[in-house]
């Protein structure tokens, strides 16, 4: 059942690449995005909040689409890099990019969660005793979301190992390039005979998936005993 | 320390105005709860910043909103106990206590984190972590916390309220040894009359989001036999106590005091109602309450349609209370004597 072949392994590999340095990349900001909602209060909030939430129910090619008009050649954000000879659609660092899009909602979403559950007297209290502002966010703060903040970055993991539509437009479905395992699985129900690749593709995604979640379930079993000590 | 403070907060059913400059480093502030007393904690300890007004704390601002200063909690160096300790669930005893401690300039460090821990007692208690503590000890490790950052003036909102009354008492003393020990002013806030008695000198009043006045502990104490049904409260720290067939004698001052209450510890501190007081003319030959005193009335003072009597029994305090009648039928007045009677079950421990 397991014949994999070079380009499947490739396929494997470059989606958990993809899937790691997006998340890696997207942790701060999310933590920080997370923090500006749960404990500041300005006027935009709201529509921060939409904002960041948005690729959430927006289809993923209408992202890969806006993504490729913001980043292509003639898009303004394309043109500044190409000018600094950065080429980044049809590369994997855009099925980064829209991995880090699209998982970004799920990644604040969760770590708000954790957030929302901290007492604000406790950073109340870590300020009256001398912490500026990021002190407080990485002494108190952090620590206390820290099983929401992983719980986030596997969901984000996982939903970037899966990712597809936004991923096909911005990066293509270049073989040994762009094409992560969805988009390979993807290639092999539309040869003809590809089926039983198909599936063996869409087994190692099942395993990683488990493998995923799996880690997580232990890590934040490990946080829990940590801080009930 | 000097506080300046002149503030105004409209709060959406709440409007807090406060206008007031204490001198003196054990100030309470007294109300009930709404009056407004932790509005006051929060906006000096710049967790809320005022509608207007100035704070000043020893001729420093803190806040002034005509020249739009606002100092940022940590560069107030005024620290908070909260009612309910809030703690650092993450951190065990130790680091919690090291806290403020570790984010305050060497050269400011003026209290000895060993010493300290010796005074409120938490030595045994550093490695544990902080969800397996005790009410009292949570408290304890607080109020460590908040000293060990050195602050300029420590704010303790009502941080004996969540206890029961055992614990609290158990509290005060180490409050009490703390602030003399290691000479840190405090603005001390609670509902409780006994608490601001114990601990505080001077008492702003609050009531409904304004000051109603300023006054002292005893005065407070005194105000509230008119108005209230127990009655004027005597505190007595009684001393050394010993077996008395099946009562137990303690020693206050130079007199001895029958109580039913056991007695373990040296010093304990007790309770009386200026109800449970009697007074006599004469010597009343036998009686069924175990303690009699013959003393002099030192003052007389009334409030509503009771007559406070305080009572020199060879140099410690007492206040009886009466209605005016019997004023008139004991013939009590300000050097006269008098006998004052007391059940030895009258007396309710504190600590």
């Amino acid at each position: 059942m397991f014949d994999l072949n070079p380009s499947d392994l490739q396929a494997i590999w470059l989606s958990a690449k993809v899937a790691t340095v997006a998340t890696l990349l997207s942790l701060p900001f999310g933590v920080v995005a997370a923090y500006l909602l749960v404990f500041t209060r300005w006027r935009a909030k709201a529509l921060f909040d939409g904002i960041i939430n948005l690729p959430l129910v927006l289809p993923p090619v209408v992202v890969g689409y806006l993504l490729l008009l913001l980043l292509g050649e003639r898009g303004w954000l394309g043109g500044l890099l190409s000018q600094l000879g950065v080429r980044v659609i049809f590369t994997w660092k855009a099925a980064v990019i829209a991995s880090m899009v699209v998982g970004f909602p799920l990644l604040v979403r969760s770590i708000r969660i954790g957030m929302e559950g901290i007492d604000e007297r406790l950073i109340q209290a870590s300020r009256t005793l001398g912490a500026r502002r990021l002190d407080s966010l990485l002494s108190v703060v952090l620590p206390l979301s820290s099983r929401s903040i992983l719980a986030g970055a596997t969901l984000m993991f996982a939903r970037s190992l899966g990712e597809f539509g936004a991923t096909i437009i911005i990066a293509g479905n270049i073989p040994g390039i762009t094409q992560t395992i969805p988009l390979a699985i993807y290639d092999y129900t539309n040869t003809p005979g590809g089926d039983r690749m198909a599936l063996s593709l869409c087994v190692v995604s099942i395993i990683v998936s488990l493998i995923v979640l799996l880690f997580n379930e232990y890590l934040a079993g490990r946080f829990k005993r940590e801080t009930q000590r | 320390m000097i506080l300046e403070v002149s503030l105004e907060k409209r709060f959406p059913n709440f409007h807090y105005v406060a206008d007031f400059a204490v001198l003196g480093d054990r100030i309470g502030v007294f109300g009930k709860s709404g009056s407004g007393k932790s509005t006051l904690v929060q906006m000096l300890a710049g967790l809320v910043a005022p509608d207007k007004g100035t704070i000043r704390l020893d001729g420093e601002v803190l806040f002034d909103s005509e020249k739009r200063i606002c100092l940022a909690p940590e560069q107030r160096r005024i620290a908070v106990v909260f009612q309910h300790a809030h703690l650092f669930p993450h951190l065990n005893v130790q680091r919690n206590l090291f806290y403020g401690y570790r984010r305050t300039p060497p050269a400011e460090r003026r209290i000895d984190p060993e010493g300290l821990c010796r005074v409120l007692d938490i030595q045994p208690l550093l490695k544990r972590g902080v969800n397996t503590l005790s009410g009292g000890e949570r408290q304890r490790v607080a109020l460590g916390r908040a000293l060990l950052s050195c602050p300029r003036l420590i704010l303790l909102d009502e941080p004996l309220t969540g206890l029961d009354d055992g614990l609290k008492y158990q509290i005060i003393p180490y409050l009490q040894k703390v602030f003399s020990e290691f000479n840190i002013p405090f603005l001390f806030v609670s509902h409780s009359l006994n608490e601001m008695r114990l601990l505080a000198e001077e008492v702003l009043v609050f009531e409904k989001g304004r000051l109603k006045g300023r006054t002292s502990a005893e005065e407070l104490a005194r105000q509230r036999l008119g108005t209230s049904q127990v009655g004027y409260i005597n505190l007595l720290k009684l001393l050394r106590p010993q077996p008395d067939g099946d009562l137990w004698a303690y020693a206050w001052g130079d007199n001895r005091l029958i109580l039913t209450e056991p007695g373990q510890k040296d010093e304990n501190l007790f309770e009386i109602s200026s109800k449970d007081i009697t007074l006599f003319k004469r010597h009343p030959e036998a009686s069924s309450a175990r303690n009699l005193f013959h003393c002099r009335v030192s003052s007389i003072f009334e409030v509503g349609n009771r007559i406070g009597v305080e009572l020199d029994c060879n140099g410690q305090k007492l206040v009886s209370q009466v209605v005016g009648e019997a004023v008139q039928d004991l013939g009590i007045r300000t050097g006269g004597e008098i006998y004052a009677i007391i059940k030895a079950s009258a007396f309710r421990r504190l600590y």
